[in-house]
């Protein structure tokens, strides 16, 4: 079946295309070049005046774990709040800060969403992530496996092993757990805590192991950059959400040696001590790392106003912050020598002063991070807020009127710490495409994603093209998925499976020989067990394909 | 005789074909070392094997695997027909039991729903108390593998742990060699009535606390007020003196790394709910100071499979029905014991496909059972599919206890039975 989307504005920064009025033709999955005369089109959809992007990409989002699913059983009054009904097309489901599988991929897909990247697998549970992002409905996905809390690599690290060892051990652990790329959250924090180590500095030594969350940066951007997988190392720092730890931040870049490094929800490492209540924005000086040094990448992690759930894989920072939460409940979990997580609910105001500033460090993190390459648009979801704030973000970031209508509301002590208002910047429709497509297509090695070009998948979105942005991307008009219609007007017309996205660098077997006894004689599942088979991930996905993209070596 | 539930077998003539690293569906520790030997139909466990393992493997294979109409044979097309035809008449069906996989689980989601039924695991009484004190407050868990290598002091509140679970002892405990130590020695507190019989021997050796099982919050709550120092009137607590109990917070607090585990389905109290609340927020206690965790042991017949499920494809576990349109959860009125009770149930299905001894309950309302092949009935049901065993008859995927471990489970011998999935496929197909 040829389709062809006639007369809209292109925006596909990945190819230079920058609101040019052209056609696309969509052909068994792909975008394919203009056909010769005498092709038939079978379906044609008139886009003049909309505007055409390629389909989204969330680069770090938390659909699909353990933590989740504890956040889930935690929430009944999230689910209450937000059921959504059954239709002739979609199935029952329901949440908003912790929604069921079914809801999330309903809501990303309307939303003009077409691939979803769930950044912390613990390699023991990477089973329960594909299983839900195999449960997700029409997105493409894929996972981060985390490392850096594991004991296994703490005692190569504590142990001196050389690097070939370290990187063959990293390389394993994607082909188990069929991820594509390598995260490492509170390095060396979480496998703290269970020592009851309470914080840990960039500098600091672990109490058993003695290594420092610097040599655990440093070992796995090496190992991420020699492997040639295509993502830098994502890195959630030390001291998330601590006053100050502005810091550790530009001292954890350091710890990279000019490797790549990719900061992930980076508002939440940009806080200073200054002024009366001894917390400010640190936004000025890590958007300045960031536009000093190249091998810096990040994305936002926005706080948007409203009630949400933290779920993250750093025990340690949510024990920390359990009294904080709202509703006055927390989960933690010590999980198999592997790391571990928590959960904490938050309701963040505009009226509170921390909240109110933590929204504004994120704004200015946006529009004073100079190259839109470099910057990814989240809200670490549900972390910062439910990813269905997106379009409000959106209209944040491209409106300063509406912005500062915004700023005027929030604390007023909040407001006099921070430059937002006195920033001008908007982004416009092309800056807003390489946040949420080109550049996490590019970033993770998606070669066929987040462009338009012909060859690449077919994932298209079409919005109105109105005045007020957050009601454009709140409800694209069109939303394509290998080439099929899948929403129309803010409503999924038709249910798909995604695919799922890895890479399988190569590595010496040999490591094996390691693994294999340290399973045996310390944890409490077999080394081969661990392991997941390609065909179990056909299961997960309901016939999911798996595409393995290519490293760089 | 005392029973040793640790009790791996002595091999019998180990064949060069024998099935290694095979998880056990059949308890919530989801053992998955054990070594399987396979001729024909007939299972034999050859390694690390226990009471519950070896009789649930080596059952002979069902004598019996013909779909039955109100105990009439039938096809599985047939059979399926006729569970369509009395779902399609239903308005409030009741989808219980739920002891089956993953794919199981999912399938039995999508009919429930499609159906406008309710769900309810046949453990929910038991994962209920849990999960209720889950939704008031959270709490501080931790997994085996933490267990095995970092306990010091483990308390084990009123729960026979190793009848429900045979080998968690040998396991996560009789391991002197741990990542952080050559010789570790974990202390055992048991809080009950007697040390339950086939307790580890070990240096040194499993304490008890004696104490009346029933007054577990009573016990929990004199713990927190002595862990945060205050000062105590009563000179008794749950049966068991002050003293006693000061020397256990003491101890608790010198823990390095304690561990609090307890069997909710052993906790058959009223308001077991806040029993568990309150062990729970003694552990949240106790991590002021130091590192402690809960240890919630369950997971047998797929309960933590179903509800893991669920939750994630819509928000809640079991206790959910459909009857609107959009999943509706309530602990109290979608109980599947207390619908049934009170007549509110037009078709029951019941899934059961881990024990045969686990049938459905009586029912005036017509049955249709997915139930492991081999099962007895009470009384006919409407319609009966005999299952396939995952993990035997079938590959496919379950949770272990401790909820964040998926393991695989595999298909050990030559069967036609169907799969719940595959029962459930042939039933939407005709729906």
């Amino acid at each position: 079946m040829l389709l062809k989307l006639k007369g809209g504005k292109v925006y596909d920064p990945a190819n230079g295309v920058n609101g040019e009025v052209r056609d696309l033709y969509l052909r068994d999955g792909r975008i394919v070049a203009e056909p010769g005369g005498d092709v038939r089109v079978d379906r044609e959809y008139d886009l003049t005046g909309r505007v055409v992007m390629a389909g989204g990409i969330d680069l770090h989002t938390h659909i699909g774990g353990g933590k989740m699913n504890l956040a889930r059983a935690m929430l009944p009054e999230d689910h209450r709040a937000d059921p959504v009904r059954r239709t002739g097309v979609t199935r029952a489901s329901c949440g908003h800060a912790a929604p069921g599988t079914l809801a999330a991929g309903y809501r990303y897909a309307a939303m003009g969403y077409t691939s979803c990247f769930e950044p912390a697998i613990l390699p023991v549970n990477a089973r329960q992530a594909h299983l839900e992002m195999g449960d997700t409905p029409i997105v493409d996905k894929g996972g981060y496996a985390m490392l850096g809390s594991d004991d296994f690599l703490l005692r190569l690290l504590a142990a001196g092993e050389d690097q070939a060892l370290i990187n063959d051990y990293v390389a394993w652990t994607l082909h188990a757990t069929r991820c594509i790329a390598i995260k490492v959250v509170n390095p060396g924090g979480i496998s703290a805590f269970k020592f009851n180590q309470r914080k840990l500095d960039l500098d600091e030594p672990h109490t058993f192991y003695g290594v420092t969350p610097r040599d655990i940066i440093r070992v796995l951007t090496r190992a991420v950059h020699e492997l040639g997988v295509p993502h830098p190392l994502h890195v959630h720092g030390s001291n998330l959400g601590v006053p100050g730890n502005v810091d550790t931040t530009l001292a954890t870049i350091s710890a990279a040696e000019g490797l790549p490094i990719h900061l992930t929800h980076v508002q939440f490492h940009a806080y200073g001590t200054e002024g009366d209540r001894a917390f400010s924005s640190g936004a000025a000086r890590v958007a300045e790392a960031v536009n000093r040094h190249a091998n810096v990448s990040c994305d936002v992690g926005q706080l948007m106003f409203g009630p949400t759930v933290t779920a993250s894989g750093d025990s340690m920072a949510q024990y920390r912050n359990a009294p904080h939460g709202r509703p006055r409940k927390a989960i933690v979990m010590d999980i198999e020598c592997d790391a571990g997580c928590g959960v904490v609910p938050f309701r963040y105001r505009d009226r509170n002063f921390v909240n109110a500033l933590q929204w504004a460090i994120g704004l200015e993190l946006f529009l004073l991070i100079a190259d839109p390459w470099r910057v990814f648009l989240t809200t670490d979801h549900p972390n910062g807020a439910p990813f269905t704030s997106y379009p409000q973000l959106i209209r944040l970031l491209m409106d300063r009127g509406f912005r500062n209508e915004r700023l005027a509301q929030i604390h007023p002590d909040a407001r006099a710490m921070t430059t937002l208002g006195t920033i001008d910047r908007e982004y416009s429709l092309y800056e807003i495409a390489i946040l949420t497509r080109a550049g996490p297509a590019r970033t993770l090695g998606l070669a066929d994603h987040g462009h338009l070009g012909p060859g690449a998948a077919a994932d298209v979105t079409v919005y109105q093209d109105q005045a007020d942005r957050e009601s454009m991307f709140a409800t694209p008009e069109y939303v394509f998925k290998n080439g099929e219609l899948v929403a129309r007007g803010g409503e999924v017309v038709k249910v798909t499976w995604g695919r799922y996205h890895k890479v399988a660098p190569a590595f010496d077997r040999g490591i094996e020989r390691r693994l294999g006894p340290y399973f045996e004689r310390f944890l409490t599942m077999r080394l081969g067990n661990f392991v997941i088979a390609e065909d179990e991930m056909q299961a997960f996905g309901h016939g999911a394909e798996l595409v393995t993209h290519p490293c760089r070596r | 005789m005392g029973v040793c539930y640790t009790c791996p077998t002595m091999p019998k003539s180990p064949a060069p074909d024998d099935i290694r690293d095979v998880t056990c569906p059949f308890c919530g520790l989801a053992c998955d070392d054990l070594v399987i030997g396979v001729s024909g139909e007939r299972l034999a466990v050859r390694a690390n094997g226990c009471a519950i393992s070896i009789p649930a493997f080596e059952a002979s294979p069902p004598a019996k695997t013909t779909p039955q109409i109100a105990g009439r044979d039938a096809t599985l097309a047939q059979a399926a027909a006729e569970a369509a035809r009395l779902l399609r008449d239903a308005r409030e069906p009741l989808f219980a039991g739920l002891g089956t996989d993953v794919a199981g689980a999912r399938a039995i989601a999508r009919l429930a729903e499609r159906c406008g039924g309710n769900l309810d695991h046949m453990n929910s009484p038991a994962t209920m108390r849990n999960m209720l004190a889950l939704q008031d407050r959270g709490w501080i868990t931790t997994t085996l593998a933490e267990v095995r290598n970092r306990a010091d002091l483990l308390v084990v509140a009123g729960s026979d742990i190793g009848r429900r679970f045979p080998r968690f002892y040998e396991r996560c405990l009789a391991n002197r060699e741990t990542l952080f130590a050559e010789d570790r020695r974990c202390e055992i507190v048991f809080l009950g009535s007697a040390l339950p019989e086939g307790m580890p021997r070990q240096e040194p050796p499993p304490r008890l606390l004696p104490c009346d099982p029933s007054r577990l919050h009573e016990a929990a709550g004199v713990l927190r007020a002595l862990v945060a120092g205050r000062t105590l009137q009563a000179s008794e607590a749950a049966g068991a003196p002050i003293g006693a109990w000061r020397e256990l917070a003491d101890r608790m607090l010198a823990a390095r790394y304690g561990v609090l585990a307890w069997a909710a389905a052993d906790f058959d109290l009223p308001h077991a709910e806040l029993a568990v609340l309150a062990l729970c927020e003694l552990v949240r206690d106790l991590n002021r100071t130091t590192r402690f965790s809960g240890l919630p042991l369950g997971g047998s017949d797929g309960d933590v499979t179903a509800d893991a499920v669920h939750l994630w494809q819509t928000g809640f576990a079991s206790r959910t029905g459909y009857g609107r349109g959009y999943p509706e959860y309530d602990p109290y009125h979608l109980s599947g014991t207390r619908l049934l009770a009170r007549g509110e149930v037009d078709v029951l299905v019941w899934v059961s496909a881990f024990d045969p001894a686990r049938g459905p309950p009586a029912s005036a309302a017509p049955a249709v059972v997915l139930g492991r092949a081999g099962m007895i009935f009470e009384q006919e049901p409407a319609v009966f599919i005999p299952e396939g065993t995952p993990g035997v008859d079938h590959a496919g995927h379950l949770f272990r206890t401790d909820r964040v471990i998926a393991l695989p489970l595999r298909r050990l011998r030559p069967s036609a039975l169907p799969s719940v999935a595959d029962a459930v496929a042939a039933i939407e197909q005709v729906l």
